[in-house]
């Protein structure tokens, strides 16, 4: 149990008053921390983390709710939209289907309903499964303060470990994505598909590619897919080249090397899918990686 | 704070933290001990409970996101008044007839998620729809068997 008398919460109705919260708190120097669905935050409270001095619940922001459908190509997700949002959407489900595929694999249904893509993207965690995905398909965060809206593309969100460009009067209100054309591909490899934190994540959308899990931050592989949006389709020149794009760690999951490995089969897994070419040069086969340990 | 909800189709208040977990005031402020603490990390689902409908881990809500919401719990499936066999839920009389309960400790949230299930669920479907359920007994087959039971029986 967790001493919960001495937290305190803000719970806004609506989001104007929202933003003036944050933009009060900021300026006191006392910022306030911004709360979703929880799943989380009370995650790292419950394991006995000390709690921020204070938190602002959004959960009762309607406004902020929904996926919807956003013109020929596009999607929009409200600041609050959950897994279960993105699962049920038709236009999800037509534009980008990996990313049902991906929110069925974010915890179990419990998770699903509660977590949103919006708190995955803040809460910064390199091994999120959903961010990824986003990423690959070019997804913009949209921030608002009380006074100005920017947008960032979520590939520049993240400017070091579990840190963001957010500022600390804006939130999260949207997440946009024009979604590019080609191909849609996600992997998740992990002990177990749901309930498990992944080793390694890869999306990929025509020739962009991100991973999870392999990186400080969830990352694009900016070489590999300079690589293959030039025409390159040696297996093994884009394995050289993605090793390049991403950094593992040891860590309690895996280890930096087991991840590598698994980045390059992927890789090479994924070009050889890639418009039909057969595979060329010394790809490392899906079946010769080393025990998951 | 003052909370106000609904808990198995009875009108309840309580004043609790905003943010004491839900698991905590089912247990200590409304005296439902039924929905069990298993791991208190969102991973196990022995603590879930409906929220509007919706399965969730009551071990990672802040009361406060509840508050005007409809709960149910484990505490609200069965029936009231008769003999003890005829009260009980037609899921948990599967669970007793399949065997599907050993140690007991998933029971309550594995019943709970099971009736978040849509009704025509599939053997897949069922498998993902408690994927978030952790069992350490029964290996699993004699839970699908009975909520697939169950799920037959109600699209009778």
């Amino acid at each position: 149990m967790i001493a919960a008398a001495g937290i305190d919460v803000l719970r806004p109705r609506h989001l104007k008053d929202a933003l003036m919260m944050m933009r009060v708190a900021a300026d006191e120097g006392h910022p306030l921390v911004p709360m979703a669905g929880g799943t989380d935050l009370f995650v790292t409270l419950n394991a006995g983390q000390k709690p921020a001095a204070r938190y602002l619940d959004l959960w009762r922001l309607d406004k902020l709710r929904g996926v919807r459908a956003d013109g020929k190509r596009g999607l929009w997700f409200g600041g609050l939209a959950t897994y279960t949002d993105c699962i049920d959407s038709k236009a999800v489900q037509k534009r980008l289907p990996i990313l049902v595929d991906a929110a069925r694999q974010v915890g179990g249904v419990q998770i699903q309903n509660r977590g949103t893509l919006a708190g995955n993207i803040e809460n910064g965690s390199p091994a999120a499964d959903g961010v990824p995905v986003l990423m690959a398909a070019d997804a913009r965060v949209v921030l608002r303060s009380l006074d100005a809206e920017r947008t960032v593309p979520l590939a520049e969100y993240y400017t070091g470990y579990r840190k963001t460009v957010r500022q600390p009067d804006e939130l999260i209100v949207a997440i946009e994505i024009d979604v590019p054309e080609g191909a849609q591909r996600f992997d998740k490899v992990g002990t177990r598909a749901a309930q498990a934190i992944s080793k390694v994540v890869m999306a990929a959308v025509g020739h962009r590619v991100a991973f999870g899990s392999v990186a400080p931050v969830i990352v694009r592989a900016h070489k590999l897919e300079a690589y293959v949006a030039g025409g390159g389709r040696d297996v093994a020149e884009a394995q050289r080249l993605v090793r390049e794009d991403v950094k593992p760690i040891d860590d309690v999951r895996s280890t930096a090397e087991y991840r590598r490995r698994v980045v390059e089969n992927l890789v090479a897994s994924w070009i050889g899918g890639l418009d039909g070419t057969p595979r060329r040069g010394k790809a490392r086969g899906l079946d010769k990686a080393p025990a998951s340990r | 704070m003052k909370i106000k909800l609904h808990v198995n189709g009875k009108k309840k208040s309580v004043e609790v933290p905003p943010m004491k977990r839900l698991l905590d005031t089912l247990r200590e402020d409304l005296g439902l001990t039924g929905t069990k603490e298993g791991c208190g990390e969102g991973e196990c689902g022995a603590c879930t409970v409906l929220v509007d409908g919706a399965a969730v881990n009551a071990c990672l809500v802040p009361t406060c996101q509840v508050d005007d919401a409809e709960l149910r719990t484990v505490e609200g499936i069965a029936r009231g008044g008769g003999k003890e066999a005829a009260r009980l839920h037609r899921l948990q009389r599967a669970f007793l007839d399949h065997g599907a309960a050993q140690c007991g400790i998933c029971t309550p949230g594995m019943l709970m998620a099971a009736l978040a299930l849509p009704k025509k669920a599939t053997l897949d479907e069922i498998r993902a729809g408690l994927a978030g359920n952790l069992c350490r007994c029964t290996g699993y087959m004699k839970i699908y068997d009975a909520v697939a039971q169950f799920l037959d029986g109600e699209r009778a």
